[in-house]
């Protein structure tokens, strides 16, 4: 169990009921400070929720919350935290260093800090082409752009990120997950709400798996257990000599065809299982390691049906 | 500090989606309107002989017309610039990335509020100040107690602004708007049942009058402008259209003050305790 001051985030049986509908169950949950931490979860599971009840948002049914070792919706706190909604939406009559100062100022960030910060932040977002044009002439994914430089003026120590990927083209995404990786760096706290699991799995540290609106099971990404790596093999003529033979290094072997499965424990392994094949007379046409897929995972926690 | 920012934002809203100033320029059209129409009935009666008393009589009266047009206006202009602030913004979102900001949410209710406080108040030293202004150019004369008649339109506007926040606390922006409109409406029919019912001393009539102006202080207020404002001959014979044979009492402006706030508590209360 970790220090309650080392938490970003602590919830206990956070618990959500709009009208008579179960918005989210009971959430429990412990994010250490500094980490990536990933809620993932079908539409509708309560992700959202649980994010505006950390905020502050949406008061909570029952339950409690703390952010940065202090209750959820505390208005000191806040000026530590920065958070991208799920659909960003602002005054659309501003421009872009308008909205940015605007935001600012409401941190009680000083004008000389805002002359310095604004620019740094509009360049890494990629909008300084588009500093002086209103955002009722953005597309989706510049508002999206704009709404993550909003969310990390103020040097956040916790950052809350709601869907920052939809409306981003690929370039975008890549952006999203370089600022992600850069503010972890610089030491902050990151809660990713998101239901790309590709994009959850390259940047998290850790991931809940939420089902309406409960935790039903948390993942460290990078343990070593996760460091197991499933290997796509396509080559002729292997022998069923061979392919007993592999089981030295993987304990699934599922031969399709061509096409062979095995489940290797570190990827460091996998040049020594090559070898193996080409001396056992096999003609190698492609080897594609993959990590194993939270996809599968996410399926069988979830349930096929996507939670509805 | 907030709350400066708020209404800074608010006002500058107002100005930038060309809100304030479209309302000004309809306003400008509406002073040309009243001045010509004044101007040539000034110059008919010249011409005509008519008695100097009589005049001003008729000049006071076309002032007090003026005025009645100019509070009309400032009731929609007050509900239906305001109305979709708060209720809009919440139902789109806009609100989420304002209200997890290092500050309270009151001071987001309260900038906004006096952001638009800011705006009508502009809006109605202008559109007043400039029927006085016309009507003293072309007849002489201008509005008698004039300081008090503007405080207490002003106040009327802040006490609609002021409900109209309170229900978008609760509602979404269309109905608010119809319930503040039916407030209104309700007040100004208040009014005249008020009046006929003095002008036939029916007292129960009277009393529905009085009812409707506790319900909605709103057009109690603007009787009690009126009264201030015109020339002490018309409401001493109680003959012009726009006089008060029920004039409503400082106690009624008491009470529209304390109701005004009250709108305003129930809106802080309601939008600090909300869900957004």
């Amino acid at each position: 169990m970790t220090a309650a001051t080392d938490l970003a985030i602590r919830t206990r049986g956070l618990r959500k009921v709009f009208g008579g509908k179960v918005a989210v169950r009971s959430l429990t949950l412990e994010v250490a400070r500094g980490e990536v931490f990933g809620f993932l979860g079908p539409n509708g599971a309560g992700k959202s929720t649980s994010v505006k009840m950390l905020l502050g948002l949406v008061f909570p049914t029952s339950g409690e919350a703390q952010i940065l070792g202090h209750p959820a919706g505390n208005v000191r706190t806040r000026a530590k935290v920065g958070f991208l909604p799920e659909h960003f939406r602002f005054y659309d009559w501003l421009t872009s260093i308008e909205l940015l100062k605007l935001h600012g100022r409401l941190y009680g960030m000083s004008h000389a800090t805002l002359r310095q910060r604004v620019p740094a932040l509009l360049e890494m977002v990629g909008l300084t082409p588009h500093r002086d044009k209103q955002l009722k002439n953005f597309s989706k994914g510049m508002l999206q752009r704009i709404g993550l430089a909003q969310a990390l003026l103020n040097e956040p120590d916790l950052i809350f990120l709601d869907e920052p990927t939809s409306g981003l083209d690929p370039v975008g995404r890549r952006l999203v997950r370089d600022i992600i990786r850069a503010e972890r760096e610089r030491g902050a706290t990151i809660l990713l709400n998101s239901h790309l699991l590709g994009e959850v799995e390259i940047t998290c540290d850790r991931v809940a798996f939420i089902k309406e609106g409960e935790v039903v099971e948390t993942r460290e990404l990078h343990d070593e257990r996760e460091k197991q790596t499933t290997v796509s093999i396509r080559a002729a003529n292997i022998t069923s000599e061979a392919l007993n033979g592999l089981s030295q290094w993987s304990s699934t072997v599922r031969p399709e065809g061509e096409r062979l499965t095995i489940t290797i424990s570190s990827i460091s392994l996998l040049p020594e299982v090559v070898r193996y094949l080409v001396a056992k007379g096999a003609d190698v046409y492609e080897v594609t390691p993959r990590r194993l897929s939270l996809e599968e995972r996410f399926l069988e926690i979830v349930g096929t049906d996507g939670g509805l | 500090m907030g709350i400066w920012i708020m209404a800074g934002v608010t006002f500058r809203e107002a100005a930038r989606k060309k809100m304030l100033w479209m309302a000004l320029i309809a306003g400008g059209a509406f002073l040309a309107l009243f001045g010509t129409g004044l101007h040539y009935q000034a110059k008919d009666f010249v011409s005509r002989g008519m008695n100097p008393i009589m005049r001003r009589e008729i000049a006071f009266t076309m002032l007090t017309m003026g005025l009645y047009a100019v509070n009309l206006l400032a009731v929609l202009m007050t509900i239906l610039t305001s109305v979709d602030t708060l209720s809009g913004e919440i139902a789109s979102g806009t609100i989420q990335a304002i209200a997890t900001k290092p500050i309270s949410r009151w001071q987001v209710l309260m900038g906004k509020w006096f952001g638009f406080v800011a705006m009508l108040t502009t809006y109605l030293v202008l559109m007043i100040g400039g029927v006085n202004v016309v009507t003293y150019i072309i007849t002489g004369v201008y509005a008698r107690n004039l300081a008090s008649g503007f405080l207490l339109i002003w106040m009327e506007s802040l006490v609609l602004l002021s409900v109209t926040f309170a229900l978008a606390t609760y509602f979404s922006t269309l109905t608010s708007g119809i319930i503040a409109l039916g407030l209104h409406g309700l007040a100004f029919l208040g009014g005249w049942i008020e009046q006929f019912g003095a002008f036939t001393q029916t007292q129960r009539a009277v009393n529905v009058g009085v009812i409707a102006s506790m319900l909605m202080p709103s057009e109690s207020l603007w009787r009690r402008a009126a009264f201030e404002m015109q020339s002490p001959l018309a409401n001493a014979i109680r003959i012009s259209p726009f006089s008060t044979l029920s004039v409503p009492s400082p106690a009624m402006v008491f009470y529209a003050g304390i109701y005004l706030l009250l709108a305003l508590g129930v809106a802080t209360r309601r939008f600090t305790q909300r869900d957004l």
